[in-house]
């Protein structure tokens, strides 16, 4: 196999390799990757059927909800991926710089940018090796120690953590950036970045982290692409988001990869009193994607809105476990997944709603939708609710259906050809959550990806 | 002989069961036809049978329009055609506004080329809001309409008025209106059937699939046809309308010897 892309040949996520990369970091970080390292160690792949973590999901379900993600996985060894360590980094990507906005390719940073007026205002918005130089006791506070971690006592716990691709992550993060709001800092237009995948068989493992502290606001737009149409690729990331009293964070993440590269990411917020967060997610690309993704209504009052749109085609496999948990009295949540699939492809989203004893006046609501455009299209959806206070309002619900031949034959009987038809049809059915998007841009990206997936 | 519509025994069936049973009707431009029968005679097969709807079986017969023989078509070639159906039951179609469909369709309709699909292009927005506020004043529906997700939440009213905005947008040469005043209040009617007239011309033929008279008051048809058992049964004119108003469907079912029940 034809390995480019540095001077470590062999071995590319090993001990060595760890030690390389960790050669000028900071003593904390090189006891995170350790720690992180030896659990990767101890951890088997996912795609052995004795997978103790994954079969505990497995049959914590009763169904085998798992069965079709193993099969995808078995084409799947981490070793045929490559940190990029020295790619030669030409980027043919040109972006605005608007406020501010990071482009990264293979894990390395290529432009960075934040305009004199947010830099005036004390803002700080790095690539992840950059602050850890430069912010080390802020990132050294939040890095993998309250939101995406390797052990936790939250109840989605079970799902989400003592993942082998946390702990890849954790030992051998690349890449990815911070965004640290001050107290009473507001962002107005979204910052953006831009994060690709280039050249083949090289992996991405970006680490996000959004901090806005006490009063801010924060609007940011992420874009994962693959810069080449064919290379292979794995990305695996995470996203830890600190929503601080009364903040309000927008982020949304686009997800474009070939459908090449294997996408596992494991995302959680956590939303202190009285904060408002609005997460959106896109999902176009990727062979397999697995995404873990959770809220944690930690504060009273904290509010999220969890809006998430996904087309998917050949056959691609798109597995989403969300959880909502609410640890606080008068938290809200409202959750609403809209999947569109063609072809042979499959999605599967499993959701839960934690309400624990003390968050009584919750009021939380999941919804996900599946919309099949082909009778060899798949979808699995499972809502679920564990509700330990009183005082709750709790709806969920869950639908899939093959497009409906009424809608289709009032829509040609009025001239429309049939695949007019059929894209006037998925417009209509993304468009509840595309209405609820608060950056008009992804609503205008959105657009261009729905129409590429119907070309 | 252009823009006639000619059905000559017609045979359509609905999951294995022949509804239509032989029918022929001729729709010439300018004539207004009304089509009346019992609950369950087949008229709304009739009408779905001739716009292509996939669940209504074409067993045996001929439909030409335009020279063209249109059960060869897919809907929205024959919709390109010319021809349209206001239906009995119209479909909602939820975050697809009244607008952006319109638009699509009357591009769609217009556009030069039979072939095109994808490359449909879109009339210019400004044109094409100005022609839709004046249609819609015209059927007394509020400019709020156009937003609106198609037919979804639409009241029975509203939705009936709604297939009378398209079919005023995409000027069809013939025209078959199922019901198109059934769950219409008087004041409705009355807006939908002057509509509709003012519509007819000689350009346009109708087919109205109707129960009652009231609407005919507005478009007086010359040909009023009994569809029974699956067939033509009675054509006649006006007076065939009023005779079935005062003694409905009984002298005929015993003149032709049809049972009760057809359902
Ligand atoms: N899509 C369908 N699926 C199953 N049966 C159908 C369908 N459409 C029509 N039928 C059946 O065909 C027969 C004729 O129905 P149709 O709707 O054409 O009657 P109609 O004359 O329009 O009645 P109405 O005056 O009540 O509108 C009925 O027995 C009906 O149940
Ligand atoms: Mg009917």
């Amino acid at each position: 196999m034809d390995r480019k892309g540095g001077e470590l040949q062999k071995g590319d996520f090993s001990k060595d390799y760890l030690e390389h990369i960790t050669r000028d970091e900071p003593q904390w970080m090189r006891d995170k990757r350790l720690e992180a390292y030896s659990l990767y160690e101890s951890l088997p792949m996912p795609h052995t059927t004795d997978d103790d973590q994954w079969r505990r999901t497995v049959d914590m379900r009763t169904q085998d909800y798992w069965r079709r993600t193993r099969r995808h996985l078995r084409g799947f060894a981490v070793e045929n991926y490559h940190p990029a360590v020295a790619t030669n980094g030409s980027t043919s990507l040109e972006v605005d710089d608007g406020d501010g906005v990071i482009i990264q390719i293979d894990g390395k940073t290529q432009h960075t940018y934040l305009s004199p007026e947010l830099e005036q205002k004390d803002i700080y918005f790095a690539d992840m090796h950059t602050a850890i130089k430069e912010r080390g006791d802020l990132i050294r506070d939040y890095f993998m120690t309250k939101a995406v971690t390797l052990e936790t006592t939250l109840k989605s716990g079970n799902i989400a953590t003592r993942n082998t691709f946390d702990a890849l992550h954790g030992a051998f993060w690349q890449g990815g950036y911070v965004l640290h709001v001050p107290k009473g800092v507001r962002i107005e237009d979204p910052l953006r970045v831009y994060i690709q995948l280039s050249e083949d068989q090289h992996a991405d493992l970006s680490h996000v982290l959004l901090i806005a502290e006490e009063d801010s606001q924060v609007v940011i737009l992420e874009d994962n692409a693959s810069a080449n149409p064919d290379a292979g690729g794995l990305h695996c990331g995470a996203v830890e988001i600190f929503a601080g009293q009364n903040a309000n964070v927008t982020y949304g993440q686009v997800q474009h990869w070939n459908r090449q590269v294997w996408n596992f990411a494991s995302q959680q917020s956590v939303i202190a009193k009285d904060a408002q967060l609005c997460w959106v997610t896109a999902t176009f690309g990727a062979r397999l994607s697995k995404l873990n993704q959770s809220i944690v209504l930690e504060g009273t009052g904290s509010n999220a809105q969890l809006l998430g749109l996904a087309f998917t085609d050949a056959r691609q496999h798109l597995d989403v476990s969300t959880a909502q948990e609410h640890l606080s009295p008068h938290t809200s949540s409202d959750l609403l997944y809209r999947n569109v699939l063609k072809d042979r492809s499959q999605t599967a989203w499993g959701g839960n709603i934690y309400v624990y004893p003390d968050a009584n006046y919750t009021d939380a609501y999941q919804k996900n939708d599946n919309l099949l455009l082909s009778e060899r299209a798949h979808a699995d959806t499972l809502p679920g609710l564990e509700i330990e206070a009183h005082e709750v309002r709790c709806t969920h619900g869950a639908t899939a259906g093959q497009i409906d031949a009424e809608q289709v034959f009032y829509l040609m009987s009025r001239g429309l050809p049939y695949d007019l038809a059929e894209r006037l049809i998925v417009d209509g059915f993304f468009e509840p959550v595309i209405e609820r998007i608060p950056m008009e841009t992804v609503r205008k990206e959105m657009d261009e990806f729905i129409s590429l997936k119907l070309a | 002989m252009s823009n006639e519509l000619i059905i000559k025994n017609l045979h359509i069936s609905v999951q294995g069961n022949e509804i239509i049973k032989g029918l022929d009707i001729t729709v010439k431009p300018g004539e207004v036809h009304a089509l009346m029968g019992p609950n369950g005679c087949g008229k709304s097969t009739l009408a779905n049978g001739l716009m292509g709807h996939p669940s209504y079986e074409i067993d045996s017969g001929e439909v030409i329009f335009n020279d063209v023989d249109v059960l060869e078509l897919e809907p929205n070639e024959r919709a390109k055609l010319g021809l349209f159906l206001a239906f009995q039951y119209p479909t909602a179609i939820p975050g697809v506004s009244m607008a952006n469909f319109l638009r699509s369709a009357v591009s769609a309709v217009r556009a030069k080329e039979t072939n095109g699909s994808e490359n449909i292009e879109l009339i210019p927005m400004r044109e094409f809001r100005v022609e839709l506020r004046e249609k819609m004043a015209q059927l007394g529906m509020d400019d709020s309409f156009a937003r609106r997700y198609l037919n979804d939440g639409f009241s029975g009213g509203e939705k009936k008025r709604a297939e009378i905005l398209q079919m005023a947008m995409l000027e069809p040469k013939i025209a078959i209106l199922d019901e198109t005043d059934s769950g219409l209040d008087i004041d409705a009617v009355r807006i939908v059937g002057e509509s509709v007239s003012s519509l007819v011309g000689p350009e346009l033929g109708v087919l109205i699939i109707t129960h009652y008279p009231r609407l005919l008051d507005y478009i007086r048809p010359q040909y009023v046809h009994i569809l029974m058992d699956g067939k033509i049964v009675e054509s006649g004119g006006w007076e065939l309308a009023q005779l079935l108003e005062a003694e409905g469907y009984d002298p005929i079912r015993e003149k032709h010897g049809i049972a009760e029940t057809t359902e």
